[in-house]
């Protein structure tokens, strides 16, 4: 059958083929340029920047004071020429700067108690979900009930009981939030924890607690990284609740949440001193859920053509 | 008139890593009563050729070309008409009969309402009918497992539902893709004969898709050979079996172990990987794994016919496997022209 | 057989409901006591025997197990005490007497929810990356990100204030009246029941099975409405609980901002008076409803899903 006399053809294309073996793609490269394909998610982050920069940089920028009092120009509306571009509210202060350093405190509640809800819900999640048998049921088990409270009630109990101190807010809302990231956590490890390079390791004599740090957490971070971008406007949407109803920040300091709550009451008279601060809230929480969005199908893409 | 005749067939995906052609102008006929059996490794398109025909490729494909059933071209019939098609006059069954039926559904539900649909069947007909057809499948006590729902039925029960529920308008083509590759091999055995048997019995046509060589000749009259999208080599199951002319179909044949061969015989496989239909080298597309390639194995093979109905695209003779003299060697890559929009698909 | 199964599973997951609502009283009751401050260190000042006979009265002078174990005693025959701060109130009354309005406002929020999402949801998976598509689930994702006490006040604005047409506030059991609060209610939630619909939709649409129905020669809407929609309605099931608990939280605001005498209003109100009595009352009453309503979507879940109702069973 073999024709040995004919020459095979020196071909480049298997040359090529052979390179290509060897030429790999990491599992994060592929993540980080399916999420620049996102457009929303990419827009979104770039507002995300922008307003960080603008929240943290703006204030020290304008002319005004948070708690300054324009006495000659209360509740007047938005103008370039009395230098409150945004208005100002019903005591004369500046609503473009209320509403950045507002956005400073929001942004600060949201990344705080997001870092609170993170710590509490990997540890817990990656406990539960590395020793399973009782213990994940049990602890599971415990995650169900509290899922099943009205958590929202619990969180208002606490900031009436307790004051309205900021360090508790972070706290509450991050006690609260925790439950979710729990759940994943655990699902992800039980997960992990079947895979062969886990057996292996196991079957090397490596240490629990090393297993834990070395393969499992490092696997963690991508789903981790998804829901901490989720939660933080969940979080940060409890805490303009909580100061809507007046249980959130206290003065001086502001959030978002109380900038709403203080311009809704003046809304027929002074939109404005509802319409800013409402916006930047909206579309804070508006890019983060794309971002979120667009990071989850990055890391779990599901072949939707 | 031939039951059904394929003329310039491509299929087309939009991936996001760029076009990936799947099934590249295949041409391929099949009369009344034939059970053609096409063959060919994973990824060589046939699935995809047998979902374009049926109008059922996923949102990203697109295909050109035109399928001639019972005088009518399936590719540029519109929805409704296609429907009537489906399900009554060609069925298809699939790979995996777990997850093929509808886990929410009865039994009864899935099979009936293929009856009632195109032929218009009371409720108590539709049933009789369905229950029948379990029989003859060979469910036990089809009357009462008729009520029950899909994941009471084991994965080779499954797919003798798939192909009762096919067999339901007693369609002039049945369609099966890979009918027992999803099952234990045990089960495989009974499932390919069950689907023998049926074609004997009514004289249906069938078109059978596998990699099973071993399904191929138990039940095939005829056989086409795919490789990377296109056919590289037809005949009747005879010809394939006894004389391949093509080196694939050689190597495929070749790989299987035989029974009077020696323990100490090395296993033969076709060197080299699956191609990447991405990057298809010019000209024939199985040159790089070929032991018999020459220079000339560069420009896009001719296909050579013979009478008796065999073909093989090949520089060498179907017969003598010599290099053939042809003046037409140095014939270019022809253009691909992009392919038209897809059908819309209800 | 099928019903056997599911009296079995109704059964199990009832008994589980216990310890839940057990750590829910509990929680609630150390917390409230925990706090700084009791019921009756209001603007007056007491004079200390009339302090000492209502402390007496309400039994806060008692220790705290005590407290705890007279309470449940009074939880299990369904007794929640008087208010603190209604003195002539009995928590049960004010129970009684808001409940029915929050359960109108967001029993109708749910329904809307429900219809308005899964349909929005649909029409968008049916027309999947296109134009349609992408603006649809830009809206829904609004709705999720504007939170409603910013959506309230602009619709005041605009349909009640402006244009008149609503009133702004308020309550009377009338039609219009209800409008507002319930639409604002709704809003988050037919948001994320649209995205989560569309989502399973999607992943239904691509299922082997929905196939295998289009290969049949069905047309396009029997196979949605027959083989498609019910599997990718049951996470949507699923969430409805969750669902009614971010209902119950959002009416805290809704009642606040329409000023409609709910639950919710009277929460806040007990929260902010330390009214021990009616804040348990309020949260206990909320937390019976979110576990009964996750246990009927179970239930319902399982029965729905053939494949969970006969492993029951087996």
């Amino acid at each position: 059958m073999s024709d040995s006399v004919n020459t095979i053809v020196d071909d480049p294309f298997a040359a090529a083929m052979a390179e290509d073996d060897v030429r790999g793609r990491s599992l994060w490269m592929d993540a980080w340029h399916r999420l620049l394909k996102n457009r929303a998610a990419v827009i979104s982050g770039i507002i995300m920047f922008v307003m960080l920069l603008v929240v943290l940089f703006g204030p020290m920028l304008s002319p005004w004071e948070g708690d300054f009092t324009d006495w000659d120009n209360t509740s007047s509306p938005p103008s370039l020429e009395t230098g409150h571009w945004f208005g100002t509210d019903a005591v004369g202060r500046d609503i473009l700067v209320r509403t950045l350093e507002g956005g400073r405190v929001s942004l600060m509640v949201g990344l705080v108690a997001t870092l609170v809800s993170l710590v509490i819900g990997v540890t817990y999640g990656a406990i539960a979900g590395y020793y399973g048998g009782f213990t994940d049921r049990f602890m599971m088990r415990v995650v169900d009930i509290i899922y099943a409270l009205p958590f929202m009630f619990f969180v208002i109990l606490l900031m009436v009981v307790f004051g309205r101190h900021i360090v508790l807010i972070f706290v509450a809302i991050g006690a609260v939030n925790w439950l979710d990231m729990a759940r994943i956590v655990r699902g992800q490890t039980l997960g992990l924890k079947n895979t062969e390079y886990v057996e292996a390791a196991r079957a090397c004599g490596v240490e629990h607690r090393d297993i834990i740090r070395r393969h499992i957490i490092p696997n963690l971070l991508g789903v981790v990284m998804v829901y901490v971008t989720l939660t933080i406007p969940q979080v940060i949407l409890v805490e303009s609740f909580l100061s809507f109803l007046g249980l959130g920040v206290q003065e001086p300091m502001s959030s978002w949440g109380a900038l709403v709550n203080d311009g809704a009451q003046d809304m027929e008279s002074a939109p404005w001193t509802l319409i800013f601060p409402a916006a930047f809230l909206t579309v804070t929480l508006y890019c983060f859920n794309y971002i979120g969005d667009g990071m989850r199908d990055a890391l779990d893409p599901k072949d939707h053509f | 008139m031939a039951l059904l005749d394929v003329r310039g067939l491509t299929v087309t995906f939009d991936t996001p890593e760029g076009e990936l052609c799947a099934v590249d102008r295949l041409d391929f006929s099949m009369e009344t009563g034939e059970t053609l059996a096409i063959v060919g490794e994973s990824g060589a398109g046939k699935s995809q050729l047998m979902m374009a025909i049926m109008g059922l490729l996923a949102e990203n494909g697109s295909a050109s070309g035109s399928a001639i059933f019972k005088g009518r071209d399936l590719m540029a019939m519109p929805p409704r008409e296609l429907n009537r098609v489906r399900g009554a006059e060609i069925a298809m069954i699939f790979q995996d009969p777990m997850t093929s039926l509808n886990p929410y559904l009865t039994i009864e539900k899935q099979m009936t309402e293929v009856v009632q649909h195109h032929q218009g069947l009371r409720r108590e007909q539709a049933r009789a009918h369905a229950v029948e057809m379990l029989r003859a499948v060979r469910i036990p006590d089809p009357e009462e497992r008729i009520r029950q729902y899909p994941h009471e039925y084991s994965g080779g029960m499954r797919q003798r539902v798939m192909i009762a529920m096919g067999l339901l308008c007693a369609p002039d083509l049945l369609i099966a893709d890979e009918p027992s590759t999803a099952l234990d091999v045990t089960v495989q055995a009974q499932i390919t004969q069950l689907i023998g048997e049926l074609g004997e019995k009514s004289n249906m046509s069938m078109i059978l898709i596998t990699h099973d060589l071993a399904a191929v000749a138990e039940i095939a009259s005829r056989v086409i050979v795919m490789y990377a999208g296109e056919v590289v080599e037809t005949g009747s199951v005879d010809d394939i079996f006894y004389r391949p002319g093509h080196p694939y179909t050689q190597g495929l044949l070749a790989s299987v172990p035989r029974m009077d061969s020696s323990v100490d015989d090395a296993l033969h496989a076709i060197p080299g990987n699956p191609p990447n239909l991405q990057e298809l080298p010019d000209g024939c597309r199985f040159r790089d794994r070929c032991t018999r390639a020459v220079d000339a194995c560069r420009n896009r093979p001719p296909v050579q016919r013979l009478e008796d109905g065999r073909s093989s695209r090949c520089v060498r003779d179907i017969d003598t496997g010599e290099l053939l003299d042809l003046p037409t060697l140095a014939e270019p890559e022809p253009e691909r022209t992009a392919s038209p929009e897809p059908e819309a698909v209800e | 057989m099928r019903q056997e199964g599911i009296i079995h599973h109704a059964t199990s997951r009832l008994l589980g409901l216990i310890p839940t609502l057990l750590v829910l009283i509990t929680i609630a009751f150390f917390m409230i006591r925990v706090a700084p401050g009791g019921p009756f260190d209001g603007e007056k000042v007491l004079p200390p025997e009339i302090r000492a006979n209502l402390d007496a009265k309400y039994h806060l002078d008692e220790p705290l197990m005590q407290q705890y174990f007279r309470y449940l005693g009074q939880i299990i025959t369904l007794d929640f005490g008087p208010s603190f701060q209604y003195k002539d109130w009995t928590v049960n009354e004010l129970i009684a007497q808001g409940f029915p309005v929050s359960l109108t406002v967001g029993g109708l929020a749910m329904v809307l929810a429900f219809f308005v999402g899964t349909a929005i949801g649909i029409a968008a998976a049916l027309r999947q990356n296109t134009a349609a598509d992408y603006s649809i689930m830009g809206i829904a994702m609004l709705g999720i990100s504007i939170p409603n006490f910013v959506v309230a006040p602009l619709l005041i604005l605009v349909l009640a204030v402006y244009a008149g047409w609503l009133p702004a506030g308020g309550w009377d059991w009338s039609i219009q009246r209800m409008v507002l609060p319930v639409i604002t209610l709704a809003l988050p939630a037919i948001a994320y029941i649209a995205r989560l619909t569309r989502g399973s939709m999607i992943e239904v649409l691509h299922s082997n099975y929905i196939r295998t129905a289009r290969a049949k020669g069905l047309p396009g809407h029997l196979v949605i409405r027959r083989h498609a929609l019910k599997p990718a309605l049951l996470p949507v099931i699923s969430f409805m609980g969750p669902a009614t608990a971010g209902l119950i939280t959002g009416s805290v605001v809704i009642e606040r901002i329409y000023s409609i005498p709910g639950l919710g209003s009277y929460f806040v109100q007990g929260a902010l008076n330390r009214d021990y009595t009616l804040v348990m009352g309020v949260v206990i009453f909320y937390g019976v409803i979110i576990i009964l309503l996750n246990f009927i979507v179970d239930i319902l879940y399982s029965w729905m899903n053939p494949r969970i109702r006969f492993d029951e069973v087996m």
